[in-house]
């Protein structure tokens, strides 16, 4: 009886029924749609931030630059290659150095030991990111190379001041060519952690742990394809021959090193024997990372220790406006558009019951209990709320499918300092300053990644979802039951007037 | 049996108190068949009210079988209506959105009998008031006499100790009117009802075993009962 009378009562106000369901149903759909749209921006800055500095990687510790370190200057003479000699005034020469830009300062390796040390930390292990710069050209007939150590004087060692490295001073009347491309040292024993993890082979092999003294490099697929290089060419870095033994493929976009080389061949070639310039870290628990840094800025005092959640701070684009977009709008407008759906609901069942009166009256004349009646009216609602829910589950898939149909591609930029030119470049700064155009620009690279948002919807969301809206459908029928209950069984015969 | 004490009945409206019920005394034997008349608003149905528990007295007794209906709590009261008070209205109160069969069902509901059986028996009480072969029609299928007779079928199906009609023929024509009370009074005669009646009608009021008429609410014996029924 109970259910043929609800089914009936249903039917007869099937319009009133489905106008209730469908609030519910566009209430929960939106809050599917944004809950899944947030997880996918969740797991879009996941995966940004994967590319960006590794997999697993909880924790980096950097150092800030000192000033003595302001690369950029000294490269006109410290030839690391070791290659002394010094040209003549109108000779050609092609110069390859390996330096560390001005973003980093250089972190003892032991420290890198230190930080594994450090209690609630998995795994550490350090990195040194370099950039390569080759200058070649003719040198100016009017002009010696300087020999001052720092280039300070700026006594004309420095390339000409447009990045394109056409002279365009009067007493250059030669041209220059400048390139360059980031390299990484990488521990090759150890490539479990750090931006190689977050790449996947393309072709030939990864470095292992036989390549530490190697000169063996691994280089990217974009870069290769730049330059034509297969497994098995040759590659220069610092004038040294690299063999390339194996390409690989960054996840999304770009990825912040062309380069892969043996730690290291990188440290000796710069110069930077026993220093790494980023360490690593991952920690043992996920939710301990805060703690965790805060051990390893103790252990390591000079050091600067971000998180993944400080690295997620610094992104910007696209990416994080979509994630502020999903967080507020998002989730205020399904919070509107829940309460509404349920105010809805509960008015309409107010009245639908309050047309019902003499009816739920009559049943109370009859011997139907208060609790019976009650139950009636909420069971009609009950099964409003579960048909929205059903409809609104169904919305919020269509909802997640229609974003994954449209795929909007973020885009992410990390470090987004408009650092394009050198910074401390002093008091030689003009005429050193040139070359570090190209030069602090690949090292300091406001780093782009593009994602495609995918939204997914998880199982915890579509029950949160169906529990919305139940609960809509029992508010509703509880304001209804209310008032049912507090008919007093004699309106059913004071109505008949 | 009925005995009411002393009952009184207050309603607070916007425009002062009324007095319905005014310190009314009366007893019902069991079986007997009274018939309520008087004019409109004097307390009639209000009356009926007491008598079924639906609402209580403001002050005095409705003593039913020993329980008293002023004191009683409303679950004791709606176990009472379930089991032994059946109640027909004026104007047929059927639920619009169950069919005859379902309708007379819905008062075997809260006795918690069986489906099977509830059918059965919805379908003899239907059968009692010749209506078998309308069980499946809405009461908007029927007409205002069919569907008065889908009422008194529900009213009886539980085989209550009490029957409380309200003007039950007050919405029908003149040639319907005596159908029902015909069916109305074989039924009592029947099964050996308590049967009050509040009626307009004299000639219906006069098939009656006693009546009695409200003024100012209060009753007063219509005439001593004349002749025979
Ligand atoms: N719920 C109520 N609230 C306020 N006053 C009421 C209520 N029910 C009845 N009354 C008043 O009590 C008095 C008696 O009403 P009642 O319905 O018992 O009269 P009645 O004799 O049945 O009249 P009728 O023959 O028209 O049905 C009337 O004056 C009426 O206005
Ligand atoms: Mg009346």
């Amino acid at each position: 009886m109970f259910f043929v009378y609800l089914a009936r009562e249903l039917r007869r106000r099937a319009r009133q029924a489905t106008f209730i369901a469908l609030g519910l149903a566009v209430a929960v759909g939106l809050v599917l749609s944004v809950t899944a749209a947030s997880a996918g921006v969740k797991s879009a800055q996941g995966k940004v931030l994967q590319s960006l500095y590794g997999v697993g990687t909880d924790i980096t510790v950097t150092r800030a630059p000192t000033q003595a370190q302001g690369g950029p200057l000294g490269f006109g003479v410290r030839s690391g290659n070791g290659d002394q000699q010094r040209p003549k005034a109108g000779t050609t020469f092609t110069r390859d150095n390996l330096t560390s830009g001005p973003q980093l300062g250089a972190l003892k390796a032991s420290s890198v030991t230190q930080v594994r040390s450090v209690q609630g930390v998995a795994d550490a292990v350090g990195a040194l990111t370099l950039t390569d710069v080759r200058v070649s050209g003719k040198l100016p007939n009017a002009q010696s190379f300087s020999n001052g150590q720092n280039g300070s004087q700026g006594s004309g060692a420095g390339p000409p001041t447009s990045s394109n490295g056409s002279g365009s001073t009067q007493s250059f009347r030669s041209s220059f060519k400048v390139s360059s491309f980031t390299v990484t040292g990488v521990d090759p024993a150890h490539t479990s952690l750090g931006t190689l993890s977050s790449t996947s082979l393309a072709k030939g092999r990864s470095l292992r742990s036989t390549d530490t003294h190697a000169d063996v490099a691994v280089v990217t697929s974009d870069y290769a394809k730049q330059h034509d290089l297969k497994v098995g060419s040759t590659i220069s870095v610092a004038s040294k021959k690299f063999t390339v033994v194996g390409t690989v493929t960054a996840p999304r976009g770009s990825s912040p090193t062309d380069v892969y080389i043996p730690l290291a061949r990188a440290q000796a070639l710069s110069g930077l024997t026993g220093k790494v310039n980023t360490v690593y870290v991952s920690a043992t628990k996920n939710t301990a990372v805060d703690a965790v840094a805060a051990r390893i800025k103790n252990a390591v005092p000079s050091a600067t220790v971000t998180t993944s959640s400080d690295l997620a701070g610094q992104v910007s684009g696209s990416l994080s406006s979509a994630a502020s977009l999903a967080n507020n709008l998002g989730k205020w407008l399904s919070i509107a558009v829940l309460i509404a759906a349920f105010l809805l609901a509960s008015l309409l069942t107010l009245s639908a019951v309050s047309r019902r009166v003499r009816e739920l009256g009559t049943l109370k004349a009859l011997g139907w209990s208060s609790r019976r009646v009650v139950a009636q009216v909420v069971g009609e609602s009950l099964v409003i709320g579960a048909a929205g829910a059903a409809l609104g589950v169904a919305l919020g898939y269509a909802g997640a499918s229609v974003v994954n149909a449209v795929a909007p591609a973020l885009t992410a930029t990390s470090g987004g300092s408009a650092n394009t030119g050198p910074t401390g470049g002093g008091p030689g700064g003009p005429p050193g300053g040139a070359a570090a155009g190209p030069f602090g620009n690949a090292a300091s690279a406001a780093h782009t990644v593009t994602v495609h948002l995918s939204a997914a919807i998880d199982g915890r969301a579509v029950l949160l979802a169906v529990l919305l809206a139940v609960t809509g459908g029992l508010l509703a029928g509880a304001v209804g039951g209310w008032r049912a209950a507090r008919l007093r069984p004699a309106a059913a015969l004071a109505r008949i007037a | 049996m009925y005995e009411l004490h002393d009952v009184t009945k207050r309603y607070a409206t916007a425009r002062g108190p009324v007095l319905a019920l005014d310190r009314l005394d009366l007893t019902i034997p069991d079986g007997e068949w009274l018939a309520v008349q008087g004019p409109t608003g004097q307390g009639k149905s209000t009356l009926l009210q007491m008598l079924g528990g639906l609402d209580r007295p403001t002050t005095g007794s409705v003593v039913l079988d020993g329980t008293d209906l002023a004191r009683a709590s409303e679950l004791t009261a709606s176990r009472l209506r379930a089991r032994q008070i059946g109640f027909v209205f004026q104007s047929f109160n059927l639920i619009p959105t169950l069919s005859a069969q379902e309708n007379v069902e819905t008062a075997l509901v809260p006795l918690r009998v069986r489906p099977s059986e509830r059918r059965t028996r919805a379908a003899e009480a239907l059968d009692s008031v010749g209506l078998t072969d309308r069980a499946r029609h809405l009461p908007s299928e029927l007409s205002g006499g069919q569907q008065q007779r889908v009422a008194i079928a529900r009213a009886l199906v539980k085989a209550p100790a009490v029957l409380l009609a309200d003007e039950p023929t007050g919405n029908l024509d003149e040639d319907t009117r005596h159908d029902i009370m015909a069916v109305l009074e074989a039924l009592w005669r029947e099964r050996g009802l308590t049967f009050v009646l509040v009626t307009h009608d004299r000639t219906i009021a006069a098939r009656a075993q006693r009546r009695v008429t409200m003024r100012d609410g209060r009753l007063q014996e219509t005439e001593a009962v004349v002749d025979a029924t």
